[in-house]
This record gives structure tokens, C-alpha cells and sequence, in this order.
């Protein structure tokens, strides 16, 4: 799965550390979502949609 | 703020982990040598020695699904390829040892202890392998 987490974490003026925060988990989390070798939950997707206030479909999508 | 509980909660599962899991293995310790050393073989002691590990394994298991449970997703993931290899390898390695032991193929009889040993290794090795694949 692709995303466009990377972009949004820019656009928001965000690090990785911030934005772990603000999602509660690892930055190794996040850096790893971005990188796309780890694909998020169902909840995890949920809050960056709501964090970003975005569709999930918007932020990530099939390869 | 909400991610510092988190990582404080997370430090704190650990410590818990780590707090039960000495004190399952100082357990242990007791009622292996306590027998040989200490009581000289008072039945009563051995069997206290021996529920009261049981007793603290039963905390060292519920103090691990507190900490998993604490995990994030990548966390967990991680946890759960290690665990699941371990495992893997713990069941696949210690019957073929066992095999090599009641065919007597090996001169030495197959010991528990080598299986914890082999499980315990396998997980330490697939966790460091894992941290380092989504790095």
C-alpha cells in the first residue's frame, strides 16, 4: 500500500517525533509507514485521516 | 503530552516485565538449589519453593500480555514474527533433538533446559532482525 503520509507530515510542518506524538505510537512507526514497508491498522489509519482531516483513501491507496 | 503517558506506560509495562521475570527466575533458583542447599530436602519448603515459581510464572505471563498489549502496531507486529518463529523453530528444533535422543543418535539425553535455551535465543535473534528490517 502507498501513502502520502510523508507529504502531509511536510505540508503540516511536522517531524517524524511530532507527529509519533500526536499518534501515539514509535517514530520507528511512522518512519516505517512512510517508507511503506509497514501497513497500519485499521485504528492507526483512522487517526491520521482524523488527524490530517483527510478521507483514509485520500492518504493511502493500493499499489 | 498524550505521547510521553504513552511512552511512560510502555516504560512502565517493561519494568513490570522485568520485575516479575526476576523474580519468576530467582524463584526458580530457590526451588532448584534451596533442596540441595539449604533446607536439605524438607518436602514442605520444596513444594512451597515450587508453587510460589508457579505463582510468580502465573505473574510473569500476565505482566507479558500487559506489555504486548502496550505495543503499537509496528511493536506488536515485530513481537508476534519473533514470537511466531521461536516458537517455530522451539517445537520443529526440540522434537528432531528429542528424535536424535530416543534414537539415540546423540550419546547425551535432550534437556528442557536446552530447549529454553534454543527458544530464547531464536526470539532475541528475530527481534534484533526485526527492529532492523523497518528501521
Amino acid at each position: 500500500m502507498k501513502n502520502r503520509l510523508k507529504v502531509l507530515r511536510a505540508e503540516n510542518d511536522f517531524t517524524q517525533a511530532d507527529l509519533a506524538i500526536k499518534l501515539e505510537v514509535s517514530r520507528q512507526t511512522v518512519n516505517a509507514i512512510e517508507k511503506g514497508k509497514f501497513d497500519p491498522s485499521l485504528p492507526l489509519a483512522f487517526k491520521i485521516s482524523k488527524l490530517f482531516q483527510l478521507p483514509i483513501e485520500e492518504i493511502f491507496r493500493e499499489e | 503530552m498524550k505521547n510521553q503517558d504513552w511512552n511512560t506506560q510502555i516504560k512502565k509495562n517493561t519494568k513490570n516485565l522485568a520485575f516479575w521475570s526476576l523474580s519468576w527466575t530467582l524463584s526458580m533458583a530457590l526451588a532448584t538449589f534451596g533442596p540441595m542447599y539449604i533446607w536439605e530436602n524438607n518436602n514442605a519448603l520444596t513444594l512451597i519453593g515450587v508453587i510460589l515459581n508457579a505463582l510468580l510464572g502465573v505473574g510473569v505471563i500476565f505482566a507479558n500480555i500487559r506489555q504486548l498489549n502496550g505495543l503499537d502496531d509496528l511493536q506488536k507486529k515485530i513481537q508476534l514474527e519473533a514470537m511466531g518463529i521461536a516458537l517455530g523453530v522451539g517445537i520443529v528444533g526440540g522434537l528432531s533433538f528429542n528424535l536424535l535422543d530416543t534414537t539415540n543418535l546423540i550419546p547425551q539425553d535432550a534437556e528442557i533446559s536446552q530447549l529454553v535455551i534454543l527458544i530464547g535465543l531464536t526470539y532475541l535473534v528475530s527481534i534484533f532482525i526485526g527492529q532492523k528490517r523497518y528501521k
